[in-house]
């Protein structure tokens, strides 16, 4: 009997975004990371290539964050009161492909810290560290707008992605990006036609679209995980039909978002029933990844070391067929 | 949406005169103003101006010292071709062939020595068929030649021919249908090229024609088009048509989007 082929014949190509620069390209990083390229969706290797499987940055925040577990804080170990020395953790020890820096204390309903204090942060960081740095604002558009052209100034010449940009802020950050040679995150709340809307305007205002990563809010397995699933791989289904402004990498929060929520953080007599917290939480994060891994994301931010090591595993075992 | 800019033409007079004093200015001028409309391609045609190769040759230098978009190679003369396509930067669109044999080989070998893409026209020695199966037959030739030769799809775009709806107002249906054949032909399907401005030949209302036009094209699947391109309501009808076929992805932009 004849088997019918069912192989997609995709027309297009996802960009590729290359982040960090060596010595030879005016940056100080020991090693750079390539994400995108793939001519087909996640794990259908026998239907074209993943040339970049995904890779992860571990999670690094500027302070500790207020809500998070004992159990997380305790993986992490005392380095999480010094960012580089976390940082130098993550990749030593976990080996994460680069770091994420999110930078949380500047947050103005927060600890409100000035953006030296984050400048500092990123500066100690890229001197702990030679793999390349994703650098993340607070989320608040008026002290992103401070902190991050000084950040991207600190950084200069080391290719960083930063973000986010959004509908709001996207003139800031195609500026910072063209005058200090980054990368840029353009994100959007869970909906497709802003992602698109945002790199239209990001190239509007003279940024290359080729050195943006498309990022959607991200939701934790539980909370709307099914739905920025399904925007994840419509993205990626219309880059490889062509569309130009769909066609580039994705970024994966996980590690942010998955310990907000309470079924990986809360203690096992507040969720009875529901298993330890200590395995609970890492593989509340580690399904969630995996989830978007197969949506398409290139990627990760993780932050507890035993999801790193699950989702490198899944990455080994799912795409690089290992 | 692909589009072809169509006026660097010695059809017209201030090309046609710049061609003959070797005055760069006017080519340079709308090769800058096509692109920044959203030309993908520049149509570079000399016309009756020359058969000499080195004047198209001078044409494409013209564009490519002001503008990177690809060129347009406007010619069915061999002898033209292929002078002209060496001094390309970037690969080509050939435009364009008919699918008889002796045209559309030597096309579809200097298409694979250039990895340049080309336009093949639904008609053969005898001109353009009337009738849509007879069309679909030479659309058929010239895309079963190219896949012998093993080049890419994406690389060929097929041409129904618009006739002009003044003369021939039974055809522009007949068109539209050939479009939907055309996109059968082969998996991944070849892009569907017009000379676009041809529907509204000696009519009034040429702008409502060509942009009614192009949209009702892109419904039935046409996704390239030789046009003008400074025409920003056509470009704005097709783009529009792109998304209403789900086709593109919706943003509040989508007009601004090179």
């Amino acid at each position: 009997m004849q088997l019918v082929d069912v192989k997609e014949k995709w027309t297009n190509r996802i960009n590729t975004v290359t982040i960090g620069a060596t010595p030879a390209q005016g940056g100080t990083r020991g090693r750079t990371v390539t994400v995108g390229g793939e001519t087909t969706l996640p794990l259908l290797t026998f239907e074209g290539e993943i040339p970049n499987p995904p890779v992860i940055a571990g999670l690094v925040v500027d302070i500790v964050p207020p809500d998070w577990p004992d159990i997380l804080k305790n993986a992490i170990g005392p380095e999480i009161a010094s960012p580089a020395e976390w940082a130098q953790k993550a990749v030593r020890d976990w080996k994460v492909d680069m770091i994420c820096l999110k930078l949380l204390g500047a947050d103005p309903l927060g600890q409100n810290l000035s953006a030296e204090h984050a400048v500092n942060t990123v500066k100690a960081i890229l001197k702990a560290v030679d793999v390349p740095l994703i650098i993340w604002g607070c989320g608040d558009l008026e002290k992103d707008s401070e902190v991050l052209p000084a950040c991207s100034q600190a950084a200069r010449g080391e290719n960083c992605l930063i973000g986010p940009a959004t509908e709001k802020n996207y003139r800031t950050l195609a500026a910072i990006g063209k005058a200090d040679k980054h990368k840029i995150i353009g994100e959007a709340p869970v909906d497709i036609n802003i992602a698109k809307q945002i790199n239209i305007l990001l190239q509007d205002a003279g940024f290359d679209i080729n050195d943006v990563v498309m990022c959607q809010v991200t939701a934790a397995l539980g909370y709307g995980f099914d739905y920025v699933f399904t925007i994840f791989e419509r993205v990626r289904i219309a880059g490889l039909k062509g569309d130009k402004h769909m066609a580039l990498p994705q970024i994966a929060n996980v590690g942010w978002e998955t310990w907000k929520v309470k079924e990986a953080c809360a203690d096992d007599d507040v969720l009875p029933g529901w298993g330890k917290v200590a395995q609970r939480g890492p593989r509340w994060e580690a399904a969630t990844a995996a989830g978007y891994i197969q949506a398409g994301a290139d990627i990760i931010t993780l932050a507890h070391p035993e999801t790193i090591a699950i989702t490198k595993q899944t990455i080994n075992e799912m795409i690089k067929g290992d | 949406m692909i589009f072809i800019g169509e006026r660097i033409n010695t059809g017209f007079k201030d090309i046609k005169q710049a061609v003959m004093d070797k005055n760069p200015a006017p080519l340079q001028d709308w090769a800058k103003q096509q692109t920044a409309a959203g030309a993908n391609y520049l149509d570079v045609n000399l016309g009756a101006v020359s058969g000499k190769p080195e004047d198209m040759i001078w044409m494409i230098e013209q564009v490519q010292a002001v503008t990177e978009t690809p060129i347009s190679i406007d010619t069915n003369k061999l002898v033209i071709l292929r002078e002209a396509i060496k001094a390309c930067k970037k690969p080509p669109l050939l435009n364009s062939t008919t699918c008889a044999k002796e045209k559309l080989d030597p096309f579809i070998e200097i298409s694979s020595q250039y990895g340049a893409s080309m336009i093949g026209l639904a008609m053969d020695e005898s001109g353009s068929p009337k009738e849509i199966g007879r069309r679909v037959e030479c659309a058929g030739l010239i895309a079963a030649a190219w896949m012998e030769a093993g080049l890419p799809m994406e690389h060929l775009y097929l041409d129904p021919i618009v006739m002009p709806l003044k003369f021939m107002q039974d055809q522009a249906k007949d068109f539209l249908e050939a479009v939907r054949q055309f996109k059968m032909l082969s998996d991944p399907a070849p892009h569907i090229s017009c000379g676009l401005s041809n529907i509204s030949s000696k009519a009034t209302e040429k702008k409502l024609i060509n942009r009614t036009f192009i949209a009702m094209a892109v419904a039935a699947g046409l996704d390239a088009a030789i046009v003008d391109v400074m025409d920003t309501d056509l470009l704005a009808a097709a783009k529009t048509a792109e998304l209403l076929m789900n086709l593109e992805i919706y943003a509040d932009s989508y007009l601004q989007k090179k």
